[in-house]
C-alpha cells in the first residue's frame, strides 16, 4: 500500500481520549501518505485533532487503530525504547515556547539529542559547532536561554530539532510565541531546510504562514476536511 | 545515553537550583554528622575505660576483700559472714602460687604530707618492690622502693610529680626528708608525670613500702592484691589457683572476690559497644527523615520540571534515561550531602577532643562507612519513587505545560 518513495503512511488512523464520562474522537479514521520532501501545513480550528496527528506522526502519542508506517517501517507496534530511538534519529520537534532547558547554554541545549543518543564526546562538539555556525549562533554559544532574544530562542531550537538529521520536522505553531519580523524568520529557516530535502510539518493556526506550504492539510473535528497540493508552477 | 553524561547532566540538575540543594545537603549532612559525632561520643567513651583498665598493667588478676553477694540477702550470713581480711602473709602465700609472675599487695589512704613548711592532702599508697613493674610506671628521678621482706618497712617514700613540684619546687627532692602523717620519710624517688590508672593520677600519691604503710594506719589489712600471671593464657588458672589458696588460707571460707582485669574489660567493651550502637541507631533515624525529605524535594522537582521531562522524551530519551537522571541526581544530593556530614563530623570530634585532650572522640571507621552507606541507600531507595514518576510522565501533556 505504502510505495517506495512514500515517509509516512497513515491508515485509519483512530485516537480517542476520555475526559471523566465524555469520549472525545481526536482523530477519526485518518489516511494520510506523505512523501520525502514534502512542506506541508496542517490548519483547522482549537480540538480539531492536528496536535494529536502532530505528536501521533512525531510518536510522542499510540494511536487506538490504524497503522502508521515510516519510512516503510510499522513504528505503531515498536516497543516504547525502540520509538524513543527512532524519535531520536529521524523526527525532530519545534515547539511553540521552544522548551529550551534553562540552565543549559545553547550549545548544551544544541548538544542535548546527541548526548541522550549516546554520542561521543568529540564527535557531539565537532557537531554542535557546525550547527551553530550553520544557524549563525557563534557569538551565542555560551548564553543561557534567558539571555536570548525570541528569534535566537527558537533557533536554538531548531539548531537542535535537526542536529541529527532528521528525516521529518514538526513545528507546531512555531512561530506563535515571535513577532511577524522574527516569525517570519525562523519560517524561511524552516523553508530553506525543507528546501534542503527536509520533510517539514508545519501545524498552525495562522493562515498567512499556512499559505505558504505547497500543500495543506484542513482538519475538522479529528477528520481531514481537505488535502490540497498547489501545482508547483504556482509556487513562486 | 553515556554515563558520564547522565551524570552531569544529573549534576546540573542539582546545581541549577542552588537553595534547594544545598538545603537538602545541610539536611542530609545533619544526619550523616549526627551518627558520626554520636558513635565518636561512645565510642570515645569506650575507649576511655578501656584505656583506663589497660593502664593497671597487664594480665592482671585482682583481689578484693569480702565476697560480692550476688544472691541477695542471706540470714545464714549474719552468723557465719564476717570475711577475714586480706593480709600481708596471704599476698606472700600467693607468690608461691605456680603461674604467679609478681604480686603487688595494696593499701591505700589519704593523708597529709610536710615539707619545708608546706602541708598538702595527698593519697597514700603502701605497696612492695614489684608494684612499678606490676602498674608499668616510669620513674622520673631516683629509685622505687627497696626490695625485700614485705614484713620489713623501711623508711622511705616515692613521691607522686605533682607533690614534688608543689613541695620541692625544682630542687632536687632526692634524700630529703618529707613529714607524712606522724613519720619522717627519705625520698628515694619521683614518678614520672601523667601517670593514670582507674580513674586516678600518679601524680598525686605518696608510694611508701607496705609494712611502713600499715605501721601509720595502725592495720594489717590490705586493700587489694594485685596478682599478674606469667603469660595471658594463664590468667584463668591463675585466677583460679588464687581463689583456691585463700579459700583454703581463710579456713575454708570463700570470702574474697578475685577480677580478672580480662574480664572486666570484655564487659566494659561489650557494653559500652552496644551502648555507641544505640546511639548511631538513633542517630541513623536523622539519617531516615533526611531520606524522605530527598523523596520530598525530588518528587517537586518533577513537578518542576515537567516540560523539561517531556522534552528529553521528544527528543529521543528512553524511560530508563529519564529514570537514571531522577535517580543519579537524588543519590549525588545524598552522597554529597554525606560527605559534607562526615567532614562535620570530623570537625565536631576534633573540637570536642580539643575540649576534653583526655576524651579519645575519634569517629569509628564503620560508623563513617555506615553513614555513608545509609545517606546512599537512603538516596536510592528514596530516589526510585520520584525516578518512576518522572519516567512514566506522559509527554505529551508534559510538553502542552507552558
Amino acid at each position: 500500500m505504502a510505495d517506495a518513495e512514500s515517509l509516512i503512511a497513515l491508515n485509519g488512523i483512530e485516537r480517542t481520549f476520555y475526559l471523566g464520562d465524555s469520549q472525545v474522537h481526536a482523530l477519526r479514521n485518518v489516511n494520510l501518505t506523505i512523501s520525502r520532501g514534502e512542506y506541508i501545513a496542517v490548519m483547522g480550528p482549537s480540538g480539531s485533532g492536528k496536535s494529536t496527528l502532530l505528536n501521533l506522526i512525531g510518536l510522542l502519542d499510540r494511536p487506538d487503530a490504524g497503522t502508521y508506517q515510516l519510512e516503510g517501517r510499522d513504528v505503531t507496534t515498536l516497543a516504547p525504547d525502540e520509538q524513543a530511538k527512532v524519535r531520536s534519529e529521524r523526527i525532530g520537534f519545534i515547539f511553540q515556547s521552544f522548551h529550551l532547558v534553562p540552565r543549559l547554554t545553547a550549545a548544551a541545549n544544541i548538544e542535548l539529542p546527541l548526548t541522550l543518543a549516546g554520542m561521543p564526546a568529540a564527535e557531539r562538539t565537532k557537531r554542535v559547532e557546525q550547527a551553530l555556525k550553520e544557524y549563525g549562533l557563534m557569538d551565542r554559544a555560551q548564553h543561557r536561554p534567558n539571555e536570548l532574544s525570541g528569534g535566537q530562542r527558537q533557533r536554538v531550537a531548531i539548531a537542535r530539532a535537526t542536529v541529527q538529521r532528521p528525516a521529518v520536522l514538526l513545528a507546531d505553531e512555531p512561530t506563535g510565541n515571535l513577532d511577524r519580523v522574527t516569525g517570519e524568520e525562523v519560517v524561511r529557516l524552516l523553508e530553506a531546510l525543507n528546501a534542503q530535502g527536509m520533510t517539514l510539518i508545519v501545524v498552525t493556526h495562522d493562515h498567512a504562514l499556512g499559505a505558504r506550504a505547497r500543500r495543506q492539510i484542513r482538519m475538522e473535528d479529528g477528520g481531514i476536511l481537505s488535502d490540497v497540493t498547489r501545482a508547483p508552477d504556482q509556487a513562486t | 545515553m553515556k554515563i558520564i553524561d547522565t551524570f552531569r547532566y544529573a549534576s546540573d540538575a542539582a546545581t541549577g537550583n542552588p537553595l534547594r540543594t544545598s538545603l537538602l545537603i545541610l539536611a542530609m549532612s545533619i544526619g550523616v554528622a549526627a551518627v558520626v559525632i554520636l558513635t565518636a561520643l561512645g565510642d570515645g567513651a569506650r575507649r576511655y575505660v578501656v584505656g583506663e583498665f589497660s593502664a593497671i598493667g597487664t594480665n592482671l588478676v585482682i583481689v578484693l576483700p569480702g565476697r560480692s553477694e550476688t544472691r541477695g540477702f542471706n540470714p545464714a550470713n549474719l552468723i557465719t559472714n564476717t570475711p577475714r581480711d586480706l593480709t600481708l602473709n596471704d599476698a606472700s602465700a600467693l607468690l608461691r602460687l605456680v603461674g604467679v609472675e609478681r604480686i603487688s599487695p595494696i593499701l591505700v589512704a589519704t593523708t597529709e604530707v610536710n615539707a619545708s613548711g608546706k602541708l598538702r592532702e595527698a593519697m597514700l599508697l603502701g605497696t612492695n618492690a614489684d608494684y612499678i613493674l606490676v602498674r608499668k610506671q616510669k620513674l622520673a628521678l631516683g629509685r622505687f622502693l627497696t626490695k625485700g621482706d614485705l614484713g620489713h618497712g623501711a623508711a622511705e617514700v616515692v613521691l607522686g610529680a605533682a607533690i614534688r613540684r608543689e613541695i620541692f619546687g625544682t630542687e632536687n627532692p632526692l634524700g630529703k626528708t618529707v613529714r607524712v602523717g606522724d613519720r619522717r620519710l627519705r625520698v628515694i624517688g619521683v614518678l614520672s608525670e601523667g601517670g593514670q590508672g582507674m580513674g586516678m593520677t600518679t601524680d598525686e600519691l605518696l608510694i611508701v613500702p607496705v609494712a611502713t604503710a600499715q605501721a601509720m594506719l595502725n592495720t594489717n589489712t590490705l586493700f587489694r592484691i594485685l596478682v599478674e600471671a606469667r603469660s595471658r593464657e594463664q590468667i584463668g588458672e591463675v585466677k583460679a589457683r588464687v581463689l583456691k589458696m585463700l579459700t583454703q588460707r581463710h579456713e575454708g571460707e570463700e570470702d574474697v572476690t578475685v577480677i580478672t582485669q580480662d574480664a572486666v574489660l570484655k564487659t566494659f567493651d561489650k557494653i559500652l559497644n552496644v551502648l555507641t550502637l544505640g546511639v548511631a541507631g538513633i542517630a541513623a533515624i536523622s539519617l531516615a527523615v533526611a531520606g524522605i525529605l530527598v523523596m520530598n524535594v525530588m518528587l517537586v522537582s518533577v513537578t518542576q520540571r515537567t516540560a523539561e521531562i517531556g522534552l528529553l522524551k521528544a527528543l529521543g530519551a528512553t524511560s530508563a534515561s529519564v529514570r537514571h537522571l531522577f535517580m543519579v541526581e537524588a543519590v549525588l544530593l545524598s552522597l554529597t550531602g554525606a560527605v559534607v556530614g562526615i567532614a562535620l563530623g570530623y570537625l565536631g570530634a576534633a573540637i570536642l577532643r580539643n575540649f576534653y585532650p583526655t576524651f579519645p572522640a575519634y569517629p569509628p571507621l564503620w560508623a563513617v562507612l555506615a553513614g555513608l552507606g545509609t545517606a546512599l541507600v537512603s538516596g536510592l531507595i528514596f530516589g526510585v519513587m520520584p525516578a518512576r514518576r518522572a519516567a512514566q510522565l506522559d509527554p505529551i501533556q508534559a510538553l502542552s505545560k507552558r
